[in-house]
Formats: C-alpha cells, sequence, structure tokens
C-alpha cells in the first residue's frame, strides 16, 4: 500500500510517499520533500507568513514528489495529513490542501497526531523495538514511554520547549535562521570549545529539573538579561563586559556552549531517569533538536553507562517531515482506521498520549 | 544527629552489595561506623556526559540539600532514612538502611495476584497502603518538605511481604524545602503522573492517596485544589469551547 505524507505543522512544509509492500516487510521511502521558510536573523516564523509559505509551496512539492516517486495519483491508497498538534493557520493550509487532494482524486484519509509520526518514524528508521522516547523539537519537549496501547508522557516541558528555548536565544543573540537556528548555534558551540580548550567552559545558567519534567523559561531569560554584556568585538574595554574567572571576555560563542551543555544534561538527566523507572536500555531521539550531535553524543554516554543502546535518525527523518506523516499515517490505515473528509479537522492542541496505538501489543 | 562521623573512606568494596542502579545514583548495601550497622550507600558517580563544572555543581548541591532536608524530617519527628555521613566533594551519602520493598513491587506482586479489582475485599488492604503513602506524604508536606521525584519506587513498605508496613519514603535527591502550594501541588502531580504510567491498570488509587493526604496537615485541602490547575496546565491539553 502506498500513502501521501502530507505535513505543515510549523515552518517546514514536507511531502513524503511511502510504501508499505506487505505487514511484514521494510517500509519503502519513494519521495521525501521538504521546503522550510525562514525568517530574518533577530525574528520568529509567524502563523499568517508561514501558513502563507506552506500554501505557495505546496502544489509544486506534491507534483516533485510523485514524479520523484514515478507515480500518479491512482497509484495513491491514502492520504494522511497532520492532525496536530501545530502552529493553528499553517495546519489549516496543509489540511484544506489534504481535502482537496482527497476530493480530487476520491481517495480515503487519515489525519495523524505529529508526535506519533515522529516516534513512529523513528523506530521504523532505527529498529529500535520498545524504546524510551525523547521527542525534543520547536514546540514540544517529551519522555515517552509504551504501555497498553498508549504511548504515555512521562517527562516534558512545564513552560517553553527546549527548541523554542534554543531558537530564542539565537534570536536575543542575532544569530541568523538559516539553514536552522539550533544549526548555527551549535557550530558556535564548537568554536567555543576550541578557543577555551579542553571542553570549554561554562557561564552558569539556571538548571531546572522537576522529577521527569523540565522548565527552560528561566535560562532563557538569564540569556537574555547577559546579552549586553557580552564581548561583540567593539568596546570590550568597557567594565561591564561579562568576564570568566581568568579574566577571558564570554562571547556568544561561549553562551551558546554554555545554553547546550546545561540544557541538554537536562534532557539526559529525564530520558535516564524515565529509563531508570520503566526498567528500558533503549532510547530514540526524535524531533528537530533530535538531529543536534552534542546531544546524541552526551545520549549516547548516559545510554553507555546503563549498559543501553541510543538510537537518532538524520536530519531528514529528525527534522519535521512528509514521511513519518505518511508512515505513521498508513500503519493507522492498516488497522482501519480513517476519516471522512467532514471529519478531517486539526486541532493546536493533540496530546501525543490521546492517540489510541492499535497497531502495537499490549506490552510493546 | 548532633556529629557527622569521619567515614572510613573509601569503603571496603568487598563489603558492597549493588541495590539498583537509579538514574542519578547507585545505591549500595554495606556497613558504616559499625560492622553490624546495616546503611545504603548512595554513590553519585560522575556523569560522563555533563560538563566537569556542572557535574560537581549538580553533585555538591543535590547531596547538601538530601542531607539538610533528611536532617530536617527527623528533627520533626518524620520518619526518613537517617544521615549517616556524607562527602560532597567524592560524592557520597551514607544512610540508614530501611528493610522492605518498595510500593512498586509491593504493588505490582498484589495486582498480578488480584488483578485490578480494588473494589473487593481484598481491596481494602491495597486501599490501606494507598492512604499511608498519602499520609507520609502529607507529613512531609506538612514540615516543608518537598520532595521532588515521587514516584511508587521511591516509597517503601516495611514488610517482606503483603502490603502491611509502615511507609517510608525515600530518596530525597530532589527535594527542597518549600511551604508553597505550587511545589506541593506539584509533588503530588509528579506521583500522580508516575501512578499514572507505571501501574495504568490501577489509575483509580491514587484518589485514595489524595484523599488522606487532604486531612494530612493545616493547608493540604488547598494542596490538592491546586492540583486541579496544576494538571490543567501540561502543554498541549485539549481545551474544549
Amino acid at each position: 500500500m502506498i500513502a501521501l505524507g502530507l505535513e505543515g505543522s510549523a515552518n517546514k512544509l514536507g511531502i513524503g510517499i511511502i510504501s508499505h509492500p506487505s505487514p511484514t516487510a521494510e517500509p519503502h521511502v519513494l519521495a521525501n520533500l521538504r521546503h522550510t521558510y525562514n525568517s530574518p536573523p533577530g525574528t520568529g516564523f509567524l502563523p499568517k507568513d508561514t501558513a502563507l509559505h506552506h500554501r505557495a509551496y505546496f502544489v509544486r512539492l506534491v507534483k516533485r514528489a510523485l514524479y520523484q516517486a514515478h507515480l500518479t495519483p491512482a497509484d495513491v491508497d491514502v492520504i494522511c495529513y497532520t492532525r496536530g498538534p501545530g502552529m493553528g493557520a499553517c495546519l489549516t493550509s496543509v489540511a484544506i490542501a489534504a481535502r482537496t487532494l482527497a476530493a480530487l482524486w476520491d481517495k480515503p484519509m487519515v489525519g495523524v497526531n505529529h508526535c506519533v509520526g515522529h516516534i513512529e518514524m523513528g523506530r521504523a528508521i532505527t529498529g529500535a523495538q520498545n524504546p524510551v522516547v525523547l521527542y525534543v523539537s520547536g514546540g514540544n519537549t517529551q519522555v515517552i514511554a509504551y504501555a497498553k496501547h498508549r504511548y504515555r508522557i512521562f517527562g516534558e516541558a512545564l513552560d517553553i520547549a527546549v527548541g523554542n528555548c534554543i531558537d530564542r536565544v539565537a534570536r536575543a543573540l542575532r544569530i541568523p535562521n538559516d539553514p536552522a537556528p539550533g544549526y548555527n548555534v551549535e557550530m558556535m558551540a564548537r568554536k567555543a570549545v576550541k578557543r577555551r580548550g579542553k571542553e570549554g567552559e561554562l557561564v552558569e545558567l539556571p538548571y531546572a529539573v522537576k522529577g521527569m519534567d523540565c522548565s527552560f523559561s528561566g535560562i532563557l531569560s538569564a540569556v537574555e538579561a547577559l546579552v549586553g554584556q557580552l564581548a561583540t568585538g567593539e568596546d570590550d574595554e568597557r567594565k561591564d563586559r561579562l568576564k570568566f574567572s581568568d579574566g577571558v571576555l564570554v562571547t556568544p560563542d561561549d553562551i551558546c556552549h554554555s545554553l547546550q551543555e546545561t540544557i541538554y544534561a537536562m534532557l539526559v538527566e529525564i530520558t535516564e531517569r524515565a529509563m531508570a523507572h520503566v526498567g528500558a536500555t533503549e532510547v530514540l531521539v526524535v524531533g528537530g533538536v533530535g538531529c543536534n550531535e552534542r546531544l546524541q553524543e552526551m545520549m549516547g554516554m548516559m545510554a553507555v553507562d546503563r549498559g543501553g543502546t541510543v538510537f537518532a535518525t538524520d536530519e531528514r527523518f529528525c527534522i519535521d517531515n512528509g514521511i513519518m506523516i505518511a508512515h505513521a499515517g498508513l500503519v493507522a490505515y492498516e488497522t482501519g482506521v480513517q476519516v471522512s473528509i467532514e471529519e478531517s479537522d486539526c486541532t493546536q492542541r493533540f496530546r501525543t498520549d490521546e492517540v489510541h496505538i492499535g497497531w502495537r501489543d499490549k506490552d510493546g | 544527629m548532633s556529629t557527622i562521623h569521619i567515614p572510613p573512606s573509601p569503603f571496603n568494596p568487598s563489603d558492597l552489595t549493588l541495590i539498583t542502579q537509579g538514574a542519578e545514583a547507585l545505591v549500595y548495601k554495606t556497613t558504616f561506623l559499625t560492622p553490624s550497622t546495616p546503611t545504603a550507600l548512595k554513590i553519585r558517580p560522575p556523569k560522563t556526559y555533563r560538563h566537569a563544572s556542572l557535574d560537581a555543581r549538580l553533585t555538591r548541591a543535590r547531596i547538601l540539600a538530601e542531607a539538610r532536608v533528611l536532617v530536617r524530617c527527623a528533627r520533626e519527628g518524620v520518619r526518613v532514612p537517617a544521615v549517616l555521613g556524607a562527602d560532597w566533594e567524592k560524592g557520597w551519602l551514607a544512610l540508614e538502611w530501611i528493610a522492605g520493598r518498595t510500593v512498586r513491587h509491593a504493588l505490582d506482586g498484589w495486582l498480578k495476584a488480584h488483578g485490578d479489582d480494588v473494589g473487593s475485599s481484598e481491596g481494602l488492604e491495597v486501599k490501606g497502603l494507598m492512604g499511608r503513602m498519602g499520609k507520609a506524604i502529607a507529613q512531609l508536606h506538612g514540615v516543608g518538605v518537598v520532595h521532588g521525584d515521587l514516584t511508587t519506587s521511591n516509597v517503601m513498605v516495611e514488610s517482606e511481604e503483603g502490603l502491611e508496613g509502615d511507609v517510608v519514603v525515600i530518596d530525597f535527591g530532589l527535594a527542597v524545602m518549600s511551604v508553597q502550594e505550587e511545589d506541593r501541588a506539584v509533588d503530588l502531580y509528579v506521583l500522580e503522573r508516575a501512578f499514572v504510567s507505571t501501574h495504568p491498570q490501577a489509575e483509580g488509587l491514587f484518589g485514595e492517596v489524595l484523599r488522606v493526604y487532604a486531612d494530612g496537615y493545616k493547608g493540604a485541602k488547598g494542596v490538592v485544589k491546586k492540583l486541579d490547575e496544576v494538571r490543567q496546565r501540561g502543554r498541549k491539553k485539549s481545551m474544549l469551547g
């Protein structure tokens, strides 16, 4: 069976086509296209502009995906779209496009939970059986474990998502949004390590873990308060410039490094706690922040210490994409799930644990 | 707890039995001070994944905080493991040994044997345990301590089988001193979530914990009310209307 997946919950428009040759065979990716809306440095992407971007690129991306997969609309069995969570205007634009295709081509539809899409794609690509999942992106921070047909949320961010924290620190430091703010922060952090030697030096930032939950807004506020005191290359003789204990000036690179070390330590800690709690040895990292190599490295060190394994995917599957929506939609469709056009709604708030996971065994 | 004794460091490796590897710490059973004093030795090994300066900062802060909270509870007459010794640079804390099982074990054993029929006559037993848990948490909150990581794995029941026996809260690694309604409610929320995710068939039992908790100390009812607010607050909760 072949599914077309349509994703546009945030600033990426993703169109994917997947084939499940048989229930037991490996899924086969036929096309996985993405177009990203980037706003200028110092700004974030606004719902209205982002939705406009999705509407502008939707048709040409679907056409190109079909062309790449050597398919015609007649070959598609089901149309899968992101039902939520995400930004309202963006979700609506893609949902309307999905309904249009379903009506034009006379195809059934499946509405997919975006988070479940990430998890199912991560499992399919890495082969992780029953992992604890860390789902980290611009809008979501969750530690998830599977039990009895639900992805249960063990821990989550209590305020802003980790990716949102990184993006907004990047905005405060005027770091470009292209190709992605998080990627640029990662590169600057590496420079800081190189400059200071060894493992670099940290500026002390708040560390807020409550059980398996965590909080990032305090870190953002702390960084925003420091921005005016950082070395800029001009006026660095000024008394108010922030310095390390050895008198060396603190640069935006050092802030990026401190930010990464602090927030990833928090994420690894809550993941480790969830693993200890459910007795799991596998951990799967998904979501846009999951392609950060420092996070993957830290998670790997934790997993090795526990005698476990870490699974991660690269940017094709970590960052929002259409293929994960196609895949998760198709596994649901194969168990009989589908929606009519009249029922094909979307919603900004849609929790991972609301979805009945009918395609997995009771115990994983 | 007038004096903290200088420990024989390092501990004798032949006298260490690993009990559990938590997320944070390794807990060993050993003896301390005298060969006949059973002791839980909690070692926080350096986390290799963490930046060394952050690791040292967190280890120090957490060992000191844990010891302070435990001493405070003991002084106020709340049953917790007594502090026998600590070294925050080397990262260990020696505590009184609590004999028994975790509530998680006891509850899983019970659910296996009886199914989830908590309404039956045997159900009284499990409700009793939930009630004692509620009371123990209320006592903690009543003396100004918030645990920070309440799960059914962090509460012991002092018995070898069955559900009878005193309930002792352990692992104060994330505990803080606070009398804020907010902090107390989040404490309960963490427990509720751990409860639902570890014992999904026994979701209803948490109500019994709350029922007894609400009568535990002055202000407990307000905290239970606040819990409703905290529950609403999780991200991406569906909102009707």
